[in-house]
């Protein structure tokens, strides 16, 4: 992939997800994560994904390389147009581990990134990005 | 004896009465889902351990995490124990940069040392 | 030798003139500093690279791409410009120098020049020329720019590394002294060297040494938790040593729940813990 390719993939059953994982995989290894680098990145797809299938019935991820002065970073953005998430921030706070199931993972997925977003209105489905750079931790600043 | 689901195939072993299920590749849902079945309905049916070898894993997001605690806690309730061995750096440094620390989940650096501690948690427990 | 067509336009003017004297300039320039220096096996070798760079500049020159530093026939002579670059900085030679002795190229390349046109024509060629051997002095500076920025950015990674070692005190049993302000990055490495070292070595126990970290607040402590976590997900077990009384207090004051994580003291404390856990009997005092 090339910065500026926008990879599209569906995200319809448990298969997908994996397929997600194995994309982001190739992306961040092309970018020059290292190994925990590319763990968390791919970690963060896979709850972000299944976020995306469980909670809002299905739904793409797009998956693009960017650049930067620095060096490259992957973008991630899970779409859905399901029932929208009504509290965003009860969601973020560890709302993984709710009885019922209704794991959201979103916590844990900001934790393991750099930039992240939430763009959800009851009813009218969500859009979650993610971002995270190489070598995020040792980049000298130039 | 083996777990299996779209394809692939958990390769589970039994040693007197305790199970290995070596995971060697990346789960999808139902496959985890299906393990988790297999090893609680064999555990039930008389296996006193399980060992879950994921040396072979690198990526254990929050669902894995909660199937694998799930095991524990069923074949806890079943009188046995299960030990999750060979979890690789990269995979601990990520669960807990999540939050998840899985406390109570036993662990050991390899497949022999999941064995003595099953032998050890046996003898602590007095069965 | 036919002359050179002055109606030619500029561009193609100096292709033909690098095609038509290529050998000339090439026997010039492998006597600098820029390629003598660097192609130390013998005098063919300079000449046989002073050729390529030639070639390569003519093949710019006639797709008419020389104010274009990302030119494509630039590529071709890249690794061998970044191996000059590494040379020469090896060397002892600083970025300025090297670009000046870029910039001395020119020289022996505008009197072939002069030369071959004579009194023909106006001085677009020449301007050419110059402006063509001014791309490839950017071309050597980005080169030399990239590479400066991958050595800093592999030597603060070796840094970090060496200022993290992870000790075996026994057979099994491995420690970490942590010194100074942990910042983000330093702690994320000693994070994975600590991991990695577990494997690598079996290491059943674990011991955080924070003796010299000067100040503990909620950051330290949480990553002193996690870390802590992160062993023993990987089956060892962890201790975190070197908790003066001060620190203590902090960690109260704080709120911070360091659970059921072993403490010691001192690290002597800590490893007559880890002995008594490997089942070691030591005799005598520790």
């Amino acid at each position: 992939m090339s910065p500026g390719d926008v990879t599209r993939l569906q995200i319809g059953n448990d298969v997908q997800i994996a397929g997600a994982r194995q994309a982001v995989r190739e992306a961040a290894v092309a970018a020059g994560f290292s190994l925990v680098e590319q763990t968390k990145i791919v970690t963060a797809a896979s709850e972000l994904a299944r976020n995306t299938l469980v909670h809002g019935g299905g739904g793409h991820m797009e998956l693009e390389v960017v650049t930067i002065s620095s060096g490259k970073g992957i973008r991630l953005t899970f779409v859905d147009s399901g029932p929208g998430i009504p509290d965003v921030d009860t969601a973020l706070s560890d709302g993984f581990t709710t009885g019922s199931g209704l794991g959201l993972g979103l916590g844990g997925a900001r934790r393991l990134v750099q930039e992240f977003s939430i763009d959800s209105t009851p009813g009218g489905g969500t859009t979650v990005t993610a971002v995270s750079w190489a070598r995020a931790g040792q980049r000298v600043p130039r | 004896m083996s777990s299996e689901s779209g394809g692939e195939r958990i390769s589970v072993l039994r040693m007197g009465d305790v199970l290995i299920a070596a995971i060697q590749q990346e789960l999808t849902d139902q496959a985890a889902l299906a393990l988790q079945q297999d090893l609680t309905e064999m555990a039930a049916a008389g296996a006193r351990g399980v060992i879950i070898d994921i040396s072979g894993v690198e990526i254990v997001d929050s669902f894995l995490a909660r199937i694998l605690s799930e095991i524990a806690a069923a074949t806890s309730m079943l009188a046995g124990r299960t030990v999750v061995a060979g979890m690789r750096p990269s995979v601990a440094i990520t669960l807990v940069e999540m939050g998840l620390s899985l406390r109570g989940l036993h662990t050991a650096r390899s497949l022999e040392g999941a064995m003595t501690l099953l032998g050890n948690l046996r003898d602590q427990a007095g069965r | 030798m036919t002359a050179v067509d002055i109606n030619d336009s500029a561009p193609v003017t100096v292709a033909e003139i690098l095609e038509k004297r290529g050998e000339q300039v090439a026997q010039q320039w492998a006597d600098l500093p820029l390629f003598r220096t660097v192609y130390t096996s013998g005098r063919d070798a300079s000449v046989g690279a002073a050729h390529r760079l030639v070639e390569v500049l003519a093949e710019v020159a006639r797709n008419d791409r020389l104010d274009d530093s990302s030119a494509p026939g630039f590529d071709r002579v890249r690794p061998h410009l970044g191996q000059m670059v590494a040379a020469r900085s090896h060397a002892g030679a600083s970025l300025a120098q090297i670009t000046s002795e870029v910039s001395e190229l020119k020289t022996p390349l505008m009197s072939i020049i002069d030369r071959e046109l004579g009194d023909r024509g106006s001085n677009a060629a020449p301007m050419a020329a110059v402006e063509l051997m001014g791309t490839l002095r950017v071309v050597v500076m980005e080169i030399a720019l990239s590479e400066g920025a991958e050595v800093i950015d592999r030597q603060r990674q070796q840094l970090l590394e060496l200022s993290t070692p992870v000790i075996k005190l026994w057979n099994r049993v491995v420690a970490v002294p942590l010194i100074g302000t942990l910042d983000s990055a330093r702690t994320q490495v000693v994070m994975e060297t600590l991991l990695q070292t577990i494997v690598d070595q079996d290491a059943a126990m674990a011991i955080l040494d924070i003796t010299g970290v000067p100040m503990v607040d909620t950051v330290v402590a949480q990553y002193l938790l996690k870390t802590a976590m992160a062993v023993r997900l990987m089956g060892s077990e962890c201790v975190i040593s070197g908790i003066r009384p001060q620190i203590a207090q902090t960690i109260v004051q704080l709120g911070i729940d360091l659970g059921d994580i072993t403490t010691r003291a001192t690290l002597a404390d800590a490893l007559a813990w880890a002995l008594e856990k490997s089942g070691v009997t030591v005799v005598g005092e520790v």
